[in-house]
Order: structure tokens, then sequence, then C-alpha cells
């Protein structure tokens, strides 16, 4: 008995281990085709988009202070739906950032400015994410990705435990000291659900700042995203941000 | 809004060393938070240490088969405490229960844990003590008490040696479930951090292993510990065999746990990626003392030492007793250390990998140093009320003490 349950069992591996050799050398793998995946903005109408042109930025900060009185985000030095980051690089190799009150006070001359190399501002938010791991890891649902591509939090669901601070990359979320719950970036969900712009895109001075649909070919955002070389932040994190960089130092993180 | 806080986090601002993002100021998980892992970490450990003697059969364990079990009860009873007092809406901690999402690791540590509690642990305690459970209703002379063992009965009231020999087949059975549900329970703990790849101190899938040998490491420490206390207060002749055998599996899971950790820090240091240079910042600076000092030399490399010794020298009982209670005491801390080194340590360098933030814990507010200490002591009041209500002493001890 023993014998033949045995035997069974070595025919029956041989046998699978035949049809998957077999399935292998029939149709053989091809990365590219692995590999490709339709954004979703082909098959969803809107879908949103949003870029930054680092080299049009000037750090004026008109966009941090509209988002926090858009948003009603407290006025803390500690609590941001977005913020500008000033990179100062030197010939040494030194890298200096800062962001006083998230670009709000404004930026200090630098110090010994003869040694500068280069120096640009950088604004961040929430980045949209294709791939979010703050929607992976809350453990009720209460973030989520809406169809047209926001990623939200539902405040009367929120629980609070703040996971989903810890696992974005971008550090683009707070923890909300009124409500409780985990706040961030909502694209400005209410206002461009009503054909408005975002409240940043629409005071920045320079146009460093852009948003649209991504859905359609036609718009300002897919021709950008079609035309210019564009970088994300972190891409080895696999969140696949929305919000894409053009002009963006090696030195940004 | 709570202005102390937000007072604190204005000075916090002035304390900030590098760039960090804005939001990156507050401490999001609290000491708390620390102690989460720890309390579920003696959990596992104290099972394992039940299983022990159940599963792999290492009779000399006897004497604190069932203790063992009433400790990991106790402290997992009070393991989800901490996590729901931490939330900013407790009320709507259900949630997790109800509408889980099922990517998240912290949900599915929901039901993890309820499989664990409802029906390997308290389970296992029943089968085991049911027995005694119908003689004592029957021979209880305090009436509540009386009531409190008849029902605990479940109405059950059969112990022929027949029905006896099927808990015992049974309780057998739930312990080689038990002890994979143990390893997983806490295993996922260490997966809620190692799963955060955002954050270069806690993405590691050795995380779930060193979280699981640490446990054992603590669980075993634990138990030991009470069980010499326990020995003391009802003056009875601690069993040497016993508490011997303890010292060594203490040592063999400091080891491993030991050694993992040296792993996982030698990989650090020789893949050497983008984030190795806030990470060596960190351990040299912000946890040297609770890192370097508390958690490596006092927690790990002492209690070693102390164990190696014991392995290997001919002593007096008098200093075996000594030297066990003493690596168990400071395998205690060092694991606490490292609970704290994981946690707040993760939590202290910004995500731009460019600055620290600090973190100053609050003594009486609700995620504060006291509420911590409570919740601590807490399992050891649970413990004492099982102990009293089930004890888990052998019969002969028991007619000794009194
Ligand atoms: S940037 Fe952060 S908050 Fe925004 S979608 Fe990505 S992970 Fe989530
Ligand atoms: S803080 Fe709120 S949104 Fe964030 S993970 Fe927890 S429940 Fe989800």
């Amino acid at each position: 008995m023993k014998n033949f349950s045995r035997k069974q069992f070595l025919k029956t591996a041989a046998g699978a281990a035949l049809v998957m050799a077999a399935r292998a050398f029939s149709t053989p793998l091809s990365a590219a085709e692995k590999f490709f995946r339709e954004p979703p903005w082909k098959r969803k109408k809107p879908y949103w988009g949003y870029a930054v042109d680092v080299t049009k930025c000037i750090g004026c900060a008109r966009c941090v202070d509209a988002c926090k009185t858009e948003n009603d985000v407290p006025r803390e030095a500690f609590y941001f739906r977005t913020w500008v980051e000033r990179y100062i690089l030197r010939r040494s190799g030194e890298v200096n950032v800062d962001s006083p009150n998230g670009g709000l006070d404004g930026y200090l001359p630098p110090s010994d400015p003869g040694t500068v190399t280069k120096s640009f501002f950088v604004p961040k938010m929430c980045n949209h994410c294709e791939n979010p791991p703050c929607v992976q890891v809350c453990p009720v649902g209460a973030t989520f990705k809406t169809e047209d591509g926001v990623i939200l939090v539902d405040r009367k669901y929120c629980i609070g435990c703040r996971y989903c601070i810890q696992a974005c990359p971008y550090g683009s979320r707070f923890f909300h000291p009124v409500l409780h719950v985990a706040d961030k970036c909502t694209l400005c969900y209410h206002r461009i659900k009503k054909g408005l712009k975002t409240a940043c895109v629409e005071v920045c001075p320079t146009g460093a700042r852009m948003f649209g649909d991504l859905s359609d070919p036609k718009s300002a955002i897919s021709k950008f995203y079609e035309t210019e070389t564009l970088q994300v932040l972190k891409a080895n994190m696999g969140a696949e941000p929305k919000l894409v960089y053009k002009g963006l130092d090696k030195e940004v993180r | 809004m709570d202005l102390a806080y937000i007072e604190t986090l204005r000075e916090a601002l002035h304390k900030v060393s590098g760039y960090i993002y804005p939001n990156d100021l507050e401490l999001q998980w609290s000491v708390l938070i620390v102690l989460y892992p720890y309390i579920t970490g003696l959990v596992a450990g104290a099972f394992v240490l039940a299983s022990l003697e159940r599963v792999f059969d290492v009779k000399v364990l006897k004497p604190t088969y069932r203790l063992s079990l009433l400790v990991a009860l106790a402290f997992l009873l009070v393991a989800p405490l901490p996590l729901n007092v931490h939330l900013g809406h407790p009320e709507r901690g259900i949630e997790i229960f109800l509408t889980p999402h099922t990517s998240s690791a912290m949900a599915m540590f929901g039901f993890v844990y309820l499989w664990y509690l409802m029906v390997v642990l308290l389970m296992e305690v029943w089968l085991d003590y049911r027995r005694e459970i119908v003689e004592w209703s029957r021979s209880e002379t305090f009436w509540p008490k009386r009531v409190f063992y008849k029902v605990l009965t479940l109405g059950v009231d059969n112990i022929s040696p027949r029905s006896l020999e099927i808990d015992d087949k049974l309780g057998r059975i739930l312990t080689v479930v038990g002890l994979p549900s143990a390893l997983l329970l806490h295993g996922y703990v260490g997966f809620i951090f190692g799963s955060i790849k955002a954050n270069p101190w806690w993405s590691t899938p050795l995380m779930p292993v060193i979280f699981i040998f640490s446990a054992m490491a603590s669980g075993i420490a634990g138990v030991m510990l009470i069980y010499m206390f326990m020995c003391w207060v009802r003056k009875v002749r601690i069993d040497m065999p016993c508490l011997d055998t303890i010292g060594k599996f203490l040592l063999t899971a400091i080891i491993v746990a030991f050694s993992l950790e040296m792993l996982e820090m030698l990989q650090t240091v020789y893949e050497a990626e983008e984030h190795f240079d806030i990470i060596s910042l960190l351990v040299e600076g912000k946890l040297f003392v609770s890192m370097i000092l508390v958690q490596i030399v006092m927690g790990s490399l002492t209690p070693i030492a102390l164990l190696g010794v014991l392995q290997l020298a001919e002593l007096r009982e008098k200093t075996r007793k000594f030297i066990c209670a003493l690596s168990g005491v400071l395998a205690l801390i060092g694991i606490l250390a490292m609970r704290w080194n994981v946690v707040i340590g993760g939590q202290f360098f910004s995500k731009s990998l460019r600055g620290f933030t600090t973190y100053k814990m609050e003594f009486a507010g609700r995620e504060g140093l006291l509420s911590a200490i409570i919740l601590g002591l807490l399992p050891l009041a649970i413990l004492a009320v099982l102990l009293y209500l089930l004890p888990p002493w052998p019969k002969e001890d028991q007619a000794k003490a009194s």
C-alpha cells in the first residue's frame, strides 16, 4: 500500500513537472507584455492628475496659504496638506533643505552665498498614488481611492489609528488635532467636482502647479504628461504617484 | 484642540535637527504602542513555554505549565487595550472587527487575536482545568465562588476517566494548533511594522522573526520570574530542575533573538542604502542609550553571559536562583527597550531622511507614562485574580502550602 502511494505520488509529480515545462516552452513569458499595464485614465473618465514644474516655482508659498484657508487646515507649523521646500546645493556637496512654516514664513537668504551652486523650490503634497500604501494599510477602509483617482479620508469613519500616516512615504498626512482623524490633501475634491481648479493651482502666480483630467487627451495635463521629461518622488516605493515633477534634482526626496 | 499638547509640539519645533517633513514633527505612535508588542510578546512567549511541556514533552517544566497558560491569558486580555486607548476615536475601534479592510495588517491582527483568545487559549485553559472546576463546584464552601465554578463548568460535569482522557487529547491537539497560532499572533505584530515600506527602520522581512524570538525570551523570563515570586509568596521550594531548564530555554531564545538582530544590523550596514546615514546617526545618537547600552549590552549580552556561566559551571542552588532571576529581569528590560527602539526609534527620523524630531513623553495624559504603567501592571492584577480563582499549583504543593 505504502509503495503504491509513493509511486502514485511520484507519477503525479512528474506529470505536473512535464505540464509546466511544456507550458513554459509553448508560451514563453514576455517581460514587455507582462509588465505593461494600461493606466486607469485610459478607461475611466475623468481621472485626475497633477504636475509641478520645479523650474517655475518661486517659493512664494501662496499655495500653502490658499490651501490652509480653503481647507481649514490648522495654522500650526506642523500641519500641512501642501508645503514648499527650498533646496540649497553647495560646491562642497552639502545640501541644505528648509521649509520655514511650510514656506509661509519666507526663506532667509542663504548664508555664504558664494558657495551656492544651485537653489530651487519644490512644492510637496499628497501624490494621489495609483498604488497608495496609505489605503492598503487602513484597517477599516476609511482611506480610499475614488473612481476618479483621488485619495480621500472618510472623517466619519476613520478610527484615528494613524497607520496611514506611518505608511505614507511622503509625509503627506497628519493627524487632525481637532477632529482626531487622519487628514491630507483632498485635491480640493469639493472644488474640482464643480469644475473649479484646486486652490493651490488657482493662486499659483507662475503656473508651476498644474492639474487636470488625464483621461482627456487634449487637456494641458495630458500634454504635459506626454511631452515633458518627468520624475516622481521615491519611485522605488512602488506607490506610483500621479503627482509628477518636471526638473526635479536628484537631491530631492 | 488640546492646547497643552500643541504647545509641546511648538516647543518640539525648536528641537528639530536637520530637515524633516513638516508633518513628521509629531510622533504618531506613542509609548502605548511600545507596550502593545511588549504585551503580545509576553503572551506568545508564555504560551511557547507551556507548549514545551505539552507538545514537546519536556516534563521537568510541569510546575510552570499551568502558570504559563494563565500568564498568557492575563496578558492577552490586556493586549488590545493600549491600541484602543491610543485611537483618535476609540468608540469606533470596533469597526476593525465589523468592517475590516482585508489588505490591512492591523485589521487582520484583530482576527488572529480573536482566534487565539477564543479558540486556543480559553479552550485550552478550560479543558485543562475542567476536572478541578467540576470538583471545586462541588466542594467549594464560599458560595459566590461555588456559583462561579458552576457557571464555568458550562454544564458539563462528566469527569469519568474516559471523558478526562478525551479532554487530554483535545488539549494536546489544541496546543499543537496553539503553538503556531501564538507565533502567528506575535509574528503578525512584527509584520504590522515590518510591512511598512515607507519606514526603512521597520521595513524588513526579519521583523516578524525577530519579534517572535524576543517574544519567547520575554515570555519565558516573565513566567520564570512570576514562578519564583509565587514560590516565595507561597513558601514552597523552587523546583530546581524546572528552573534550570527554563534558564536553558531562556538562554536559547535570547541568543537566537540577538543573533537575528545583529544579522539585521549587519545587513543594513553592509548594504548601506539611501537611508544608511540617517540610521547610523539614529543609532549613534538618539538610540545610543536605549539600544546599545540597554538593549544590547544590558538586555542581551549580560544575560547571555550570565546564563552561559550557569550552563558551564557547577554552582550552588542559591547562586543559580540569583543568576536566573537577574537574567530574567535584565532580559525583560532589554526587550522592553527593544520595543521602544523599534516603535519610537522608527519615528525619530523624518521620511525626508534628512533630520530628526523629538519625543517628549507626557506624564498624565491619555497616552502618557502613567497610562502606560497602569496598562503594564493591569495584566499582573488580572493574573492575581486568575491565580486566586484557578490555582495552577499541583495538588501536593497546595496541601503543603496550606
Ligand atoms: S502621497 Fe501618501 S497620502 Fe498621498 S496617496 Fe500617496 S501614500 Fe497616500
Ligand atoms: S488613521 Fe484613519 S484613515 Fe488612517 S489608517 Fe487609521 S483608520 Fe484609516
